[in-house]
C-alpha cells in the first residue's frame, strides 16, 4: 500500500513515538575531553538509569519536519477569521511583537535591582494607569495570569473587604447567562451559588434579583454587556440593590470591547472587575498561557489588592511589600511582563480616539452580520446587540441539522467555528463575535457562507451533519472519546515471536 | 418514543421520583437525557448524604455541558447505581428504568406532592419547547 497519496497538507501525521527507529539521534558530540565522571557513584545508583523505555530515537530533520507539518495545520487568526463568541479573537498587531521584543524588555530579569529596571516598572505603571482610565475604577492589580485567575483574585478581594467589616457573608449571585467560570470562581472561594434567572430580553430580572439580595449576599458576578451581547441597561438599579444592602458588584470584563472608550464599569456602580488582555487589548491567546488577567477595583478594595504593589518614592519606582490587608501574592514575581508591554503598545498605538473607533466596529461588525444572517438564522432574543450575536439552530433543528453541524461546516468554507452551543440559555446557541478586525470584505465572504450552509440544510442536510469533508480528520467522535478518553501514548505490546 | 409513568412525579428541573414505602428511587427524565444528548459522565453522591428537596443531588456531563442534579424530596442517600459510572449511556438507554440514580430514604414523604404528575409534566415539556 502506498501511504503518500496526498498532499502534505491533508497527509495524517505519525507520533514522534511512531516514527522512531532504534539508533537514530539528532545531534554529533565532539568526543570527551574531560576525565569521565561515574554518574552512579555522584549521583546515586537509583537516580541513574541505563536506558529510557519507549523514548523516540529521531533524526534532526525528522524532528523539524515533524513540528513543521503539524503547524501548518494549525488554523490562526493570521490565516483567517476567527468568529469565536465571547473570546474575542481580534488581531495582535504585529507592532506589540516588535516592542515586546525589544532587548532591555525581553532579556529583563525579575531579579534584576529595581534600579535597573525603571523602564520596565515605568510600563507597568503606564499600563495601570491606561487601565484604569479605561475602565474608570481606582487601582489595578497586573498580577493574576489569565481572566479567570484575576475572576479568584476579585471575589478573594471582595472576601477580604466583607471580612473587614464582620462578616464574609455565604453567596453570590450569578445570572443563567454568565460565563461557567464565574460560579466556579465564587465556589473556589467558598460562596454558595445562586444562579439568577434572565428575563425575556435576556437581561438580569431585577425583580428577581431584587427578592434574592439579601444580608448574606457578598456579590453580584455580572457579565456586561452579557453573553447574549446584550448591554445590561439596569446596571445602575442592580448596583443599588447590591450596595442597600452591603454587597458588592464584581463585573466580568470578558466583553470589554463592546465598551471600551464608551461606558466606564466605574461609572456604573462595579466595585471590582477583571480584564482579559488577550481578548481586549490584542495580546495572543497563546496555548493556555502566559496570559494576563488585570483586576481592577474601588478605592475601598484597594489595600487588599495582591502583594507587592507598585510605588514611587523619590522620583523611583518599586515595589511596596508593606500590605498587611492584602490577600497575598497571586503569580510568582509581578504576573507576565511580556503580555503587558504588547497590551500598552496596543493602547499607545490607539490613543483614546483609536480604542473608541475599535469599539465602534467591533459594534458595527456584529451588527451587520446580524442583519445580513437574521433572514436565515433564528434570533431568540432581539434586544440590540453589541460586538457579538447569538443565533440558535431552531429552523435547521427542524431538518436534523444541530448548531454543531453547522460550525463543522464551516470549517469546510474555510472559517473557524463559531461559539457552539453557549451561551446555555439560547438551545442551539450560535454565538458570532466578528471583532473590529474584519473588513466588510471578509464579513461578507463569513455571511455568505453560513447563507449558503443554511441553503444545505434545505437541500442535502446529511452533506452539513456529515462535515467537514475537507480536512484530515473527519468529524471525530466526541462521544467516544469522551466516554472512553485515552490519555496518552502507549507502545504496541511487544510482537510474540512466530512459533 | 417516551413513556412517563404515571406512578412517578416529575420536577422542573426534570427529574423523577418513584416512592415505595419510605424509599424515593430518583432518575432523569427522557426528555432531560435527551436535551442533554449523550451522557458521558454521571457524579454521584456518597451513601449517608442528607439531601434537601430542590438542592444539587450530583450531576451529569454530556458532550454540550455538565448538568446538576437536583433533589427532588428530601432525605439520606441509601443506594446509588453504581453500574451508572462505567456505562452513563444507560442513561440515554433507560432513563425511566435501569438508569435509576439514588434512591433516598424519605425525610419529608407529603414533599412528593409539590410536584408534577406525568401528565403535568408532560405539558409542562411541551411548554418549555
Amino acid at each position: 500500500m502506498i501511504d503518500k497519496v496526498r498532499s502534505h497538507p491533508t497527509q495524517n501525521e505519525p507520533l514522534l513515538f511512531e516514527i522512531s527507529s532504534p539508533g537514530k539521534v539528532g545531534y554529533q558530540l565532539p568526543a570527551l575531553d574531560v576525565p569521565p565522571v561515574d554518574p552512579e557513584g555522584t549521583l546515586g545508583a537509583r537516580n541513574v538509569r541505563a536506558e529510557i523505555e519507549g523514548f523516540p530515537e529521531v533524526s534532526e530533520v525528522e524532528v523539524i519536519r515533524h513540528f513543521t507539518r503539524l503547524s501548518s495545520w494549525n488554523y490562526a487568526i493570521d490565516l483567517g477569521m476567527y468568529p469565536l463568541g465571547s473570546c474575542t479573537m481580534k488581531y495582535n498587531p504585529r507592532l506589540n511583537e516588535m516592542v515586546a521584543r525589544l532587548e532591555g524588555l525581553a532579556w529583563g530579569h525579575p531579579y534584576q535591582p529595581e534600579t535597573l529596571s525603571q523602564g520596565a516598572l515605568e510600563i507597568i505603571a503606564a499600563l495601570e494607569g491606561a487601565l484604569r482610565e479605561v475602565t474608570g475604577m481606582d487601582a489595578v492589580t497586573l498580577q493574576p495570569a489569565a481572566g479567570a485567575h484575576g475572576e479568584l483574585t476579585g471575589i478573594l478581594l471582595v472576601r477580604a473587604l466583607l471580612e473587614s467589616r464582620g462578616n464574609p457573608r455565604r453567596k453570590v449571585l450569578v445570572p443563567d447567562s454568565a460565563h461557567g467560570t464565574n460560579p466556579a470562581t465564587a465556589a473556589m472561594a467558598g460562596y454558595t451559588v445562586q444562579p439568577i434567572g434572565s428575563g425575556p430580553d435576556g437581561r438580569v430580572d431585577l425583580a428577581a434579583l431584587a427578592s434574592l439580595v439579601d444580608e448574606e449576599t457578598a456579590a453580584l458576578m455580572v457579565t456586561n454587556p452579557n453573553t447574549l451581547g446584550v448591554f445590561e441597561n439596569g446596571i445602575l438599579q442592580a448596583a443599588e440593590i447590591l450596595h442597600a444592602k452591603g454587597a458588592l458588584v464584581y463585573m466580568d470584563g470578558a466583553n470589554m470591547n463592546a465598551l471600551v472608550g464608551i461606558a466606564r464599569p466605574g461609572d456604573f456602580g462595579v466595585d471590582v472587575m477583571h480584564l482579559n488582555l488577550h481578548k481586549t487589548f490584542s495580546t495572543p491567546h497563546g496555548g493556555g498561557g502566559p496570559g494576563c488577567g488585570p483586576v481592577c477595583v474601588k478605592q475601598h478594595l484597594e489595600p487588599f489588592l495582591p502583594t507587592p504593589r507598585l510605588r514611587r518614592n523619590a522620583g523611583q519606582w518599586g515595589w511596596d511589600y508593606d500590605r498587611p490587608q492584602s490577600i497575598g501574592r497571586v503569580r510568582a514575581f509581578y504576573g507576565n511582563f511580556g503580555v503587558m508591554v504588547r497590551a500598552l503598545a496596543y493602547i499607545m498605538a490607539h490613543g483614546g480616539p483609536g480604542l473608541r473607533n475599535a469599539t465602534i466596529d467591533a459594534v458595527l461588525n456584529a451588527n451587520y452580520l446580524r442583519k445580513r444572517l437574521e433572514p436565515f438564522f433564528d434570533l431568540p432574543y432581539q434586544a440590540p446587540n453589541m460586538h457579538e450575536v447569538v443565533f440558535s439552530d431552531a429552523r435547521q433543528a427542524q431538518r436534523g441539522v444541530r448548531t454543531g453541524d453547522i460550525a463543522k461546516r464551516l470549517i469546510d468554507y474555510g472559517f473557524h467555528p463559531y461559539t457552539v452551543s453557549f451561551p446555555l440559555i439560547v438551545h442551539g446557541a450560535m454565538m458570532i463575535e466578528p471583532t473590529e478586525t474584519e473588513s466588510k470584505q471578509e464579513l461578507d465572504l463569513f455571511a455568505d457562507a453560513l447563507i449558503a450552509i443554511a441553503r444545505e440544510v434545505e437541500t442535502d442536510p446529511e452533506l452539513v451533519k456529515s462535515a467537514p469533508h475537507s480536512t484530515r480528520t473527519s468529524r471525530v467522535d466526541e462521544v467516544a472519546a469522551a466516554r472512553k478518553p485515552v490519555l496518552r501514548w502507549r507502545p504496541a505490546p511487544p510482537r510474540q515471536a512466530a512459533d | 418514543m417516551s413513556n412517563y409513568p404515571d406512578t412517578y412525579r416529575y420536577t422542573k428541573e426534570h427529574e423523577w421520583v418513584s416512592v415505595e414505602g419510605d424509599l424515593g428511587t430518583v432518575g432523569l427524565t427522557f426528555h432531560a437525557q435527551q436535551e442533554l444528548g449523550d451522557i458521558v459522565y454521571v457524579d454521584l453522591p456518597k451513601l449517608g448524604l442528607q439531601v434537601e428537596q430542590g438542592k444539587a443531588l450530583g450531576s451529569v456531563e454530556s458532550v454540550k455541558a455538565v448538568s446538576d442534579i437536583y433533589a427532588p424530596v428530601s432525605g439520606e442517600v441509601a443506594e446509588i447505581n453504581d453500574a451508572l459510572t462505567s456505562a452513563p449511556e444507560k442513561l440515554n438507554e433507560d432513563p425511566h428504568g435501569a438508569a435509576w440514580l439514588v434512591k433516598l430514604k424519605l425525610a419529608n414523604p407529603g414533599e412528593v406532592q409539590n410536584l408534577m404528575t406525568a401528565a403535568e409534566y408532560q405539558t409542562y415539556i411541551g411548554a418549555e419547547s
